[in-house]
């Protein structure tokens, strides 16, 4: 009978396949607001400073989400009502421009405040951008003016495009999400502007861009279940769907049309035709 | 080592008969029934049985070939043809149905490959030197080893069993001329009443081979070692232990008609086991056993030219299981009980090195660590009448598929958003069988209904090639359960020496798992034609029918026979992929003193019905012509048996329907095996 009772048991343990839990309880902790941002630059005024962070390790070409904090000295607090609003200029040597950015909000951090900035192009030796600050302090107007550099992505992969349209108007579309591509469809995100003149870039409402996602190594092939981008007022973001089937390098082959439908750039992927003219460029 | 078919591994033929017959064709070479002792008679009635070798005398002058590879034992079976990807590791086929279709086990024991592309069935990862013979049921007769709609391949491993023998061993050598196969293996067995050891080692390598024609086929080399211990030990007169370990591992396998070789292909196969007489007074032969085992494969392309992109295909098999039952008998009744569960991981990935060496590597799960649960109850009851029986049968499972990987979970949600992590089945199988007798014929005849689950390529495949049909193909989880209804006939008319048997079976098979093209889905392999989806047709049917016979036409010669012609078409009428066309088998077998010789013949007519759809091309008809001759010497009381033969005579290039992408088969092919054998 011993050897019975043993037997069954191993038999039972056997059949009650261990089934493991993964949920972990998150218990909320105090975060720091700033955590995981880089700090990239910080003015140094009398009785305050005023930093600015960012995901990335320094600003780039294309779409760039700031943040920036003010710090009052004199009570060692950061402050929340300080109104901040910027204006990015291109100091080249024949012309001056801006870029297409967004207004400074504070975000869930109330002395944190955050917008983006698509940049066009790179600074060099002899051009320059520079980003004017405007904000209050204890009632009192401030200013800073802050010369940034703005590089090439290190990865050189394409996240940015300026174009004119087949409506003769000048676009300037960026990459936002996915960050961190995953094999799965992802949540994707670009925001497009277009120059109404060198200082004016109003965002762009209610046109549709297309996805189709290639490896072009592997034979062009593509992917499924891709959507649209499509314009949400609430974020003021075009999003869609981007369906990655595996890692490695992936072309967004994108197409831009105007409400009614016109294609005003970019070109279906055809055996003929291997890309569009109008594309992201993806590794991960 | 020995290799003949035997129809029942049931004591005597009368009993033999009750189920036998009922599917395959023929009656073959030797209608040599197993005399089990009455105690370890074991109700799972068998359609046939090939035995591959007896732990006593060798019985080499029954086996045409004696070292010939599991799979070429297999193929010689009357109810199982092989789908062939080159020179090793053949796919088992049977009533027109693969792997997903059959439950196949080693001594009980599941084990599943871990290869997305079926280069490695479970029948390579044993070799004919440690197996004593392969039990194979019909349709729901298979249904003891598992959820099956096809049938059931049980591979019996060779074990000594408590008899008084000592010490003995054995050595064996063979060389094939056309690959240039070398062969060598032995084995060293103690066994006495207390205690019994079994160890075996086997080691073959073989270069290309060539078509007939002279025609060599490149890539179609292979090397492999198997070696294997069971031990047994007596607790007490009713009980007893027993351990197995079975490591196998094939390197430099070559697959001629796929686009990849492989570089390595391991198992590491275990089991311990309890055995009792009797339990709580009534039920016998109580067996218990507990197993893992793990597989490795390594696909490798890096020997094949021109590849589009080179890429690495690991895949990982692992799985642990259980089986305990029980034997109850009556006056009338011989009931079989068994549990049995088996939790299986499997785990596939796919890295591709682009040609642009700036770009990151391509990586995919081909199958994203899919984890199966099962446990069944099978149960069956043979009832036996004056001349006739009936055996009822039944399994009933609970089955579960999980996605442990979440890289692969996100992967398919790529195609089916809506995706659970785990999905659940109920799976129930019932069958019923009958037979009866008048003067000297033999009726049987049964209907049954069983069910499947899809298997981790069906289910959650992600991008597998299949070179047949050049497509890429995608599981899908949601799949419906497959089942099929089944009906089978058999009528046998027998005399001493003369019989003639006649099958047929009918499978109506709902929900019919198979690939179907999605037009709108871009491939992922380069030169691949377009997208399947593993999709259920609303039902498929398959028909199988064969004539058999056996003429004894002198003590010394004896006349075998077989024809068999299947059919099997969609719910559309659309021909299904991988059916035969009309096939025959015949040979007059000499033996007397000693010396034995053979010569067969094995053909098939052109294949009308098939599918370009799957990939299927005309495969036209052929013929080919066998001989063999053996004599067996006693030197010193030991046994030296010598075999000689000679494959394909004619040199007949040809290839038959289940060659994958019609590579040719050997052409003629000379082989010798010596085996010497102490006592
Ligand atoms: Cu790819
Ligand atoms: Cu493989």
């Amino acid at each position: 009978m011993k050897t019975l009772t043993y037997i069954f048991t191993i038999l039972f343990l056997s059949v009650s396949f261990v089934s493991c839990s993964d949920d972990d309880d998150n218990t909320p902790v105090e975060v720091n607001p700033v955590e995981g941002l880089a700090m990239l630059y910080k003015v140094e005024a009398a009785d305050h400073t005023v930093q600015f962070y960012s995901e990335k390790q320094n600003l780039e070409v294309g779409y760039n989400e700031i943040y920036i904090r003010i710090k009052d000295l004199a009570g060692n607090t950061y402050v929340s009502d300080a109104a901040p609003s910027w204006m990015p200029m291109m100091h080249m040597e024949t012309m001056e421009h801006s870029a297409p950015h967004t207004s400074l909000n504070n975000t869930e951090e109330s002395s944190v405040y955050k917008g983006h900035i698509v940049f066009q192009m790179p600074s060099n030796e002899t051009e320059y951008w520079d980003l004017t600050l405007n904000y209050t302090l204890k009632g009192e107007a401030k200013q800073e003016v802050l010369r940034v550099t703005v590089a090439q992505p290190a990865d050189g992969l394409k996240k940015t495009s300026v174009f004119t349209g087949s409506d003769d108007v000048r676009y300037i579309l960026a990459y936002v999400n996915p960050k961190e591509p995953k094999v799965a469809v992802n949540d994707m995100q670009a925001v497009l502007y277009k120059m109404e003149n060198m200082m004016s870039f109003p965002v762009v409402e209610n046109y549709t861009i297309t996805v189709d996602p290639r490896m072009p190594g592997m034979g062009n092939h593509g992917s499924p279940n891709n959507e649209d981008l499509v314009y949400m007022p609430s974020s003021k973001l075009y999003n869609g769907k981007l369906s990655l089937t595996m890692t490695g390098y992936w072309k967004i082959n994108l197409k831009l049309l105007n409400a009614n439908g016109e294609v005003l750039k970019g070109e279906d992927v055809t055996e003929a035709n291997p890309e569009s003219s109008l594309y992201f460029e993806l590794e991960f | 080592m020995k290799a003949f078919i035997s129809v029942f591994p049931v004591k005597g033929m009368r009993m033999g008969c009750v189920l036998g017959v009922v599917l395959g064709g023929i009656l073959t070479s030797h209608v040599n029934a197993q005399e089990y002792p009455a105690d370890s008679l074991k109700l799972i009635n068998l359609n046939e049985v090939i035995v591959i070798s007896t732990a006593k005398q060798l019985d080499h002058q029954k086996q045409r070939k004696p070292l010939s590879t599991l799979d070429e034992f297999l193929e010689s079976s009357r109810s199982i043809k092989m789908v062939k990807r080159g020179a090793y590791a053949w796919e088992p086929i049977m009533n027109d149905m693969a792997s997903e279709r059959l439950a196949i086990t080693i001594d009980g024991m599941q084990i599943f490959g871990a290869c997305t592309d079926k280069m490695d069935p479970i029948t390579s990862y044993v070799d004919v030197s440690n197996l004593s013979e392969a039990q194979i049921g019909s349709g729901q007769q298979g249904a003891a080893f598992g959820n099956t709609i096809g049938g059931g391949i049980n591979l019996k491993l060779d074990k000594s069993n408590f008899k008084s023998t000592g010490w003995t061993g054995s050595l064996e050598s063979a060389f094939e001329s056309n690959n240039a196969m070398r062969v060598f293996g032995g084995e060293l067995n103690y066994s006495d009443k207390q205690f019994y050891l079994n160890t075996d080692a086997i080691y073959r390598k073989a270069d290309n081979y060539s078509a007939g024609g002279d025609e060599e086929v490149q890539f179609s080399q292979f090397e492999k070692y198997n070696f294997s211990v069971n031990a047994g030990y007596k607790l007490a007169e009713d009980k007893s232990v027993a351990a197995t370990l079975i490591y196998d591992e094939a390197k430099d396998v070559g697959y001629p008609a796929l686009t990849m070789d492989v570089s390595l292909a391991r198992a590491v196969i275990g089991s311990v086991s309890f055995n009792q007489d009797t339990l709580f007074g009534n039920l016998s032969n109580w067996e218990s056993k507990l197993y893992y085992n793990t597989i490795k494969h390594t696909m490798d392309d890096t020997k094949r030219p021109d590849v589009p992109i080179h890429m690495d295909m690991p895949g990982w098999s692992e799985t642990a299981g259980f089986y305990s039952q029980a034997n109850f008998n009556s006056a009338q009744n011989h009931f079989l009980f068994k549990m049995d569960g088996f939790y299986n991981k499997s785990y596939a990935e796919m890295t591709m090195y682009p040609n642009n060496s700036n770009e990151p590597l391509m990586f995919m799960l081909t199958w994203p660590d899919v984890r199966t649960k099962d446990v069944g109850f099978y149960a069956e009851d043979h009832i036996q009448f004056k001349k006739a029986s009936l055996k009822l049968s039944t399994r009933l499972a609970y089955h579960s598929n999980t996605v442990a990987d979440d890289f692969g979970l996100n992967s398919l949600k790529i195609f089916y958003p809506e995706m659970q992590k785990t999905n659940t089945r109920f799976l129930k199988s019932f069958s019923v069988q009958y037979h009866d007798m008048w003067k000297d014929f033999h009726f049987n005849t049964g209907v049954s209904y069983g069910e499947r689950a899809p298997s981790v390529s069906e289910g959650y495949g992600f991008y597998l090639f299949n070179s047949f049909d050049n497509h890429d193909y995608i599981g899908d989880p949601g799949l419906n359960t497959e089942s099929s209804t089944d009906v089978n006939l058999s009528v046998t008319f027998k005399k001493p020496i003369f019989e003639i048997a006649a099958t047929a079976n009918y499978f109506h098979i709902y929900n019919y798992i198979i690939g179907v093209v999605d037009s709108s889905l871009s491939t992922m392999t380069i030169g691949a034609e377009g997208v399947k989806i593993y999709t259920n047709l609303a039902y498929a049917q398959l028909f199988n029918t064969s004539l058999s016979g056996r003429y004894n036409i002198s003590n010394a010669f004896k006349w075998t026979g077989q024809i068999s012609y299947h059919r099997g078409i969609d719910n559309d009428g659309e021909n299904l992929p991988l059916i035969s066309p009309v096939s025959y088998r015949s040979a007059i077998d000499f033996y007397k003193n000693q010396f034995s010789a053979s010569l067969s013949v094995d053909g098939a007519g052109e294949q009308t019905n098939y599918n370009a759809a799957y990939g299927e091309t005309k495969t036209a008809a052929y013929a080919t012509l066998s001989a063999s001759f053996g004599k067996r010497f006693f030197v010193n009381e030991n046994d030296l048996f010598v075999k000689a033969g000679i494959e394909n005579l004619l040199d007949t290039k040809y290839s038959s329907y289940t060659d994958w992408n019609n590579i040719p088969r050997m052409g003629r092919n000379f082989y010798l095996t010596i085996s010497y054998s102490i006592n």
